[in-house]
C-alpha cells in the first residue's frame, strides 16, 4: 500500500467518538443498556430507533444534560464522562435539541452572537470585548447560509417554528464545532424546510470537514444521506452498518415492523 | 441534662420535620418551592385563634374549622389561583411570588394583631421529672402527637390506593401520568396535604412560642434548612432534617450561645451544599437539568 | 448594519444622550426647591435606586434570587460608620465598602450556586437574618442597638459635603455613576451572557456558558451595588442602626424590583419610586402599604411580569407607534 494510501486509512478509522459500555437508568428504567459505539472523523452518521430506544437519551448523556449511571465517553482519546455541557461545548462538540431551545426574548442576531461568543478567549477578557464587528460578520454570514437574514431584528420567539429550528441549527453551527449533534432535526417540519435541512447538512460536512450524528425517524431520507447506521432498541444497539446492510437486517425490520 | 437536650432538640424537631415534609411533597410533585411555607403555619395559628379567641368557638371545633379554611385557601385556592399560573412561568417566578405571598400573610396578620398572642394548649403547663431531667408536659405532648401525624401519613401514603398514586406522581410525573393517574388531582392532592401539615404544626408550636406575625419567617427558614440538609425530594430526608436542625439548634444554645445557633445552621446548610448536594438522606438528582 | 439603519441609530444614540442630560440637568435642580426633609428622601431614593439595580442585575438578568441586599447595605453601611469615625477618609472607606461587598458575596454566592435548586435565596434569607444579629450583638464594633452616631459628611480637598444639598448632589453623581456603570456592564459580553441565563439555562450552558462563574459575578456585583449604596446612608442620616438592615428590607428591595419590572433597565427606578413614593402621596401608614405591595407584586408576577416598565412600553408604543426598544442587548 502506498504511504498516502495508508495515512488516509488512517484518518478514515480515526475515532472522534468513542462509548464504551454506557448505562442511564431512570428510577429503575433502564433507559440505556451498555452501549458501546464508536463515531468515526469526518462521518455522517445516523442513529435510529423505535421510540423509547434510549436515541435522546444517549445524546443528553454524551452532551451533559444527564450524568450518565456507568459506562464512559471518549472524544478523541480525552475522557468525557460527566463533562458539563460549557466545557463539553468548549471542545468542539455542539448539538440540537428535539424541542428546539432558543432564547426567546433575545433577537435572532443575539441568539447567535450568544452562541459564539463564550468560545473565545476567558470570561475577563470577554468584559473588555466591546467591538463585536468581526463577529457580527461571521454571524450575518451564517444567518445568510440559513437564509435567515431578514430576520436579524427579530425576537426569537416570534419565529415559526421552522425558522426556529433553523436558528437552532445555527446556534450548534456557528462555533465551528468538530462534532455535531442533531436530535430530530426534521421533526415537525415541512418537506420544503427538511429538504433545505438536510442540504444545509451536506454542505456543512463537506465545507468544513466537521463529523455529524443525526438522530432521526425519517428511514427513507436517513438511509439515503447517511454514510453509516446505528439502530437502538430498548437502550441496546440492535444493527450497525452501511445503509444498504441495515435495510436488509432481519432484526431491524423486526423491531421496526414486529415482523 | 443530655437527655433533657435531646427531649428539648426532638420536641423542636419534630415540629420542624412536619413542616418541612409538607414543603418537600409540593417540590416533589409539583416543583413548586413554597416560601411561605412558614407564614402558612402563622395563617393556620391565626386562623386557629380568631376562630377560637374571637369567636370563642370550642376547641376542637375551631380545629376543624381551621383545617377547612387552611385547606381551602392555603392548599385548593394557592394551587388555582396562584401556582398553576405560574408554573409555566418558571421557577423564579414561583419564588417571587411565594415570597410576595409571605408579605402579604404577615401583613395581614399585623391588620389583625401586631402583638404576640397567647395560643391554646391542649396540655396543661408543667413538667415532670424523668431519669433526673426536667421535661415539659408541651414537649412529650408534641412529640407523640407528630409522631402520630407522621405515621398516619406514612400509612396513607404507603397503603391507600390515593396514597400509593400520590407517592407515583411525587417520585415520577411521566411515569405516573402514563399509568393512568390523575396528575393535577394528585398534586392538588398535595397542597391539601400541606395546609393539614402546616394547622398540625400551628397548634403545636404556637402554644410554646405565642404566636405573632412573624413567627412563620425562622420557622420556615428551619424548614427550608431541614429540607436542604435532610433531602428535598425524600420525605425522610425532610422528618430527619428537621430533627437534626432541631438537635443543633438545642445544643447550640445549651453550649455555645442562643443568638449564633443561626450560624452554626447556616455553616452546616453551605457544608452540605458543598459536600452532598443531594441532602444526607436525599437521593441524587437524576435529572440535573431541567429540560 | 445598513446606512439607514446606522443613521438610525445614531439618532437613536443623539437623543438618548440629550434625554439624560436634561435628566441629569432637572435632577440636579429638583433638590432646590424641595424642603429639608423632602431632599432627605429624594436623597434616600437615589441612594436605595443603586441597590435595586444590583438586584435588578443578579435578579432581572441573572435569573438568581437575593434576599440579602439589606445585609450588604448593612456592611457597606457600618464598613464606612466605622472607617469614618476612626477618621479615616470617607473616599477609602466607600470603596472599601463596596470591594469588602463584592468579596463577601463571592464567598456566599461560591457554594450556594454550586447546585442548580434555589439555594441562594435560602442561603441570603439566613445570611440576612445573621448579619442583623451580628449588628445587634456585637456592640464593642458596631454600637449595638443603638447604633452608630455622629457620622461626618465628606470633604473632598476644599470642596465640603456638609450641606444637604450638597450632598444631595454627590449622591446624585454617584448613582448616575452607578447607574451607567451597570449600562456598559449589561452591553458587554457578559451582559448578553446574563441574559441567556436568564432566557434558557440549559441552552445557554450548551453554547458554552459557564453558569456557575456567571451567576457568581453577577450575584457579587449586585451585592456590591448595595454594599456601595450602603457605604452612602451614614452620612446621609449622620447615624445609622441596626433595623435599617433587617431582612424586610430585602424584601422589600424585591418588591421594588418586580414592580418596576424585572431584567428591564428602567425597572428600578421605576419600582424603588413607586414603591417609596406612592405611599408618601397616598398618606398610607406605613402596615397597609406592604400589604398593598405585596398584593400588587403578585398580581405583577402573575399577570405582567414585566411590572411598571410595560407602561413605558405601552406609552411609547402610543406616542411613536414603535416597540420601546431593549436599553440592553
Amino acid at each position: 500500500m502506498a504511504l498516502n494510501e495508508r495515512k488516509e486509512r488512517k484518518f478514515m478509522r480515526k475515532k472522534i467518538l468513542k462509548i464504551s459500555n454506557l448505562h442511564k437508568t431512570f428510577y429503575g428504567f433502564r433507559a440505556l443498556n451498555g452501549i458501546n459505539m464508536n463515531v468515526n472523523e469526518g462521518e455522517l452518521l445516523g442513529i435510529m430507533g423505535p421510540n423509547g430506544s434510549g436515541k435522546s437519551t444517549l445524546l443528553n448523556c454524551i452532551t451533559g444534560i444527564f450524568p450518565n449511571t456507568d459506562g464512559k465517553v471518549f472524544f478523541r482519546d480525552k475522557d468525557i464522562t460527566g463533562w458539563n455541557s460549557s466545557s463539553i461545548f468548549k471542545i468542539g462538540i455542539a448539538r440540537t435539541f428535539q424541542m428546539v431551545q432558543i432564547f426567546p426574548d433575545m433577537c435572532v442576531l443575539d441568539n447567535i452572537l450568544g452562541a459564539l461568543q463564550e468560545s473565545n478567549g476567558n470570561m475577563l477578557q470577554r468584559l473588555f470585548q466591546v467591538n463585536e464587528s468581526k463577529e457580527k460578520e461571521k454571524a450575518m454570514g451564517m444567518l445568510d447560509f440559513l437564509k435567515i437574514s431578514h430576520l436579524k431584528n427579530e425576537n426569537a420567539k416570534n419565529l415559526s417554528y421552522g425558522q426556529q429550528k433553523l436558528l437552532d441549527l445555527g446556534m450548534a453551527l456557528i462555533a465551528d464545532p468538530s462534532l455535531i449533534l442533531l436530535d430530530e432535526p426534521l421533526a415537525g417540519v415541512n418537506l420544503t424546510l427538511g429538504k433545505e435541512i438536510i442540504e444545509f447538512i451536506l454542505k456543512l460536512v463537506k465545507k468544513k470537514s466537521c463529523t455529524v450524528i443525526i438522530i432521526e425517524h425519517n428511514a427513507k431520507i436517513m438511509l439515503d444521506i447517511c454514510s453509516r447506521i446505528i439502530i437502538l432498541n430498548e437502550g441496546k444497539k440492535l444493527a450497525e452498518g452501511k445503509p444498504e446492510e441495515i435495510k436488509s437486517n432481519k432484526e431491524v425490520i423486526k423491531a421496526y415492523f414486529g415482523a | 441534662m443530655l437527655f433533657q437536650l435531646i427531649i428539648g432538640g426532638t420536641a423542636s424537631g419534630i415540629l420542624y420535620s412536619l413542616i418541612a415534609m409538607g414543603f418537600s411533597l409540593l417540590w416533589q410533585t409539583s416543583q413548586t418551592i413554597n416560601f411561605a411555607q412558614g407564614d402558612f403555619v402563622a395563617a393556620s395559628a391565626f386562623i386557629m385563634l380568631i376562630s377560637y379567641s374571637m369567636f370563642h368557638f370550642p376547641y376542637l371545633l375551631s380545629l376543624i374549622l381551621t383545617l377547612i379554611v387552611a385547606a381551602f385557601i392555603l392548599g385548593f385556592i394557592f394551587k388555582k389561583l396562584i401556582v398553576q399560573r405560574i408554573l409555566e412561568k418558571g421557577l423564579m417566578s414561583i419564588i417571587c411570588a411565594t415570597i410576595a405571598m409571605s408579605l402579604l400573610i404577615q401583613n395581614s396578620i399585623i391588620f389583625y394583631s401586631p402583638e404576640s398572642q397567647n395560643f391554646p394548649s391542649l396540655i396543661r403547663e408543667g413538667t415532670i421529672s424523668i431519669f433526673n431531667a426536667n421535661l415539659s408536659f408541651l414537649d412529650i405532648f408534641n412529640i407523640f402527637f407528630a409522631i402520630i401525624i407522621i405515621v398516619i401519613l406514612q400509612l396513607f401514603l404507603q397503603k391507600t390506593k390515593i396514597g400509593k398514586a400520590l407517592k407515583a406522581v411525587a417520585q415520577n410525573r411521566e411515569t405516573a401520568n402514563i399509568l393512568g393517574i390523575d396528575v393535577p388531582k394528585m398534586i392538588m392532592l398535595a397542597f391539601i396535604i400541606n395546609a393539614v401539615l402546616s394547622v398540625f404544626a400551628a397548634i403545636l408550636v404556637s402554644p410554646i412560642y405565642a404566636a405573632k406575625y412573624n413567627m412563620g419567617s425562622a420557622l420556615g427558614l428551619r424548614a427550608f434548612y431541614a429540607a436542604i440538609i435532610g433531602g428535598f425530594n425524600q420525605m425522610r430526608g425532610a422528618l430527619l432534617g428537621g430533627l437534626l436542625i432541631g438537635y443543633i439548634e438545642v445544643l447550640t444554645t445549651g453550649y455555645i450561645t442562643a443568638e449564633y445557633s443561626e450560624a452554626v445552621i447556616l455553616l452546616i446548610v453551605i457544608a452540605v451544599i458543598l459536600l452532598k448536594p443531594e441532602g444526607i438522606w436525599g437521593t441524587k438528582e437524576i435529572w440535573s437539568k431541567e429540560l | 448594519m445598513t446606512p439607514v439603519e446606522s443613521k438610525n441609530r445614531k439618532e437613536l444614540v443623539n437623543f438618548s444622550t440629550l434625554l439624560i442630560f436634561s435628566f441629569f440637568v432637572i435632577l440636579w435642580i429638583i433638590p432646590y426647591f424641595l424642603n429639608l426633609y423632602t431632599v432627605y428622601v429624594f436623597t434616600w431614593l437615589l441612594i436605595y435606586i443603586i441597590a435595586a439595580y444590583g438586584l435588578n442585575l443578579i435578579l432581572g438578568y441573572a435569573g438568581q434570587i437575593s434576599l440579602a441586599q439589606a445585609a450588604f447595605m448593612g456592611i457597606g453601611a457600618y464598613v464606612v460608620a466605622i472607617l469614618t469615625k476612626l477618621d479615616y477618609s470617607f473616599w477609602i472607606a466607600f470603596p472599601l465598602a463596596g470591594l469588602l461587598s463584592f468579596l463577601v458575596g463571592i464567598i456566599l454566592g461560591f457554594p450556594s450556586l454550586k447546585v442548580k435548586h434555589h439555594y441562594l435565596a435560602m442561603v441570603t434569607i439566613g445570611f440576612n437574618f445573621i448579619i442583623y444579629k451580628i449588628l445587634m450583638n456585637e456592640e464593642q464594633i458596631t454600637g449595638g442597638p443603638y447604633g452608630i452616631m455622629n457620622i461626618p459628611r465628606p470633604t473632598l480637598g476644599f470642596i465640603s459635603f456638609e450641606s444637604d444639598l450638597s450632598f444631595a448632589h454627590l449622591v446624585l453623581i454617584i448613582s448616575l455613576l452607578m447607574v451607567f456603570l451597570m449600562y456598559y456592564l449589561l452591553n458587554t459580553k457578559w451582559g448578553r451572557a446574563f441574559k441567556m441565563i436568564r432566557e434558557n439555562e440549559v441552552r445557554a450552558e450548551v453554547v458554552g456558558v459557564d453558569l456557575r462563574s456567571y451567576k457568581l459575578v453577577a450575584f457579587a456585583i449586585g451585592s456590591a451595588y448595595a454594599g456601595i449604596a450602603g457605604g452612602l446612608l451614614p452620612p446621609l442620616f449622620g447615624y445609622i442602626e441596626p433595623t435599617l438592615f433587617e431582612f424586610v428590607i430585602s424584601f422589600d428591595f424585591l418588591l421594588m424590583v418586580l414592580i418596576g419590572g424585572r431584567g428591564r433597565f428602567v425597572g428600578p427606578i421605576l419600582g424603588v419610586s413607586i414603591v417609596i413614593l406612592l405611599p408618601e402621596i397616598l398618606r398610607i401608614t406605613e402596615q397597609l402599604n406592604l400589604l398593598i405591595f405585596s398584593i400588587i407584586a403578585i398580581i405583577v408576577i402573575v399577570l405582567v411580569p414585566e411590572g411598571a416598565s410595560s407602561l413605558v412600553d405601552i406609552a411609547y408604543k402610543l406616542f411613536t407607534g414603535k416597540k420601546f426598544p431593549s436599553l440592553t442587548k
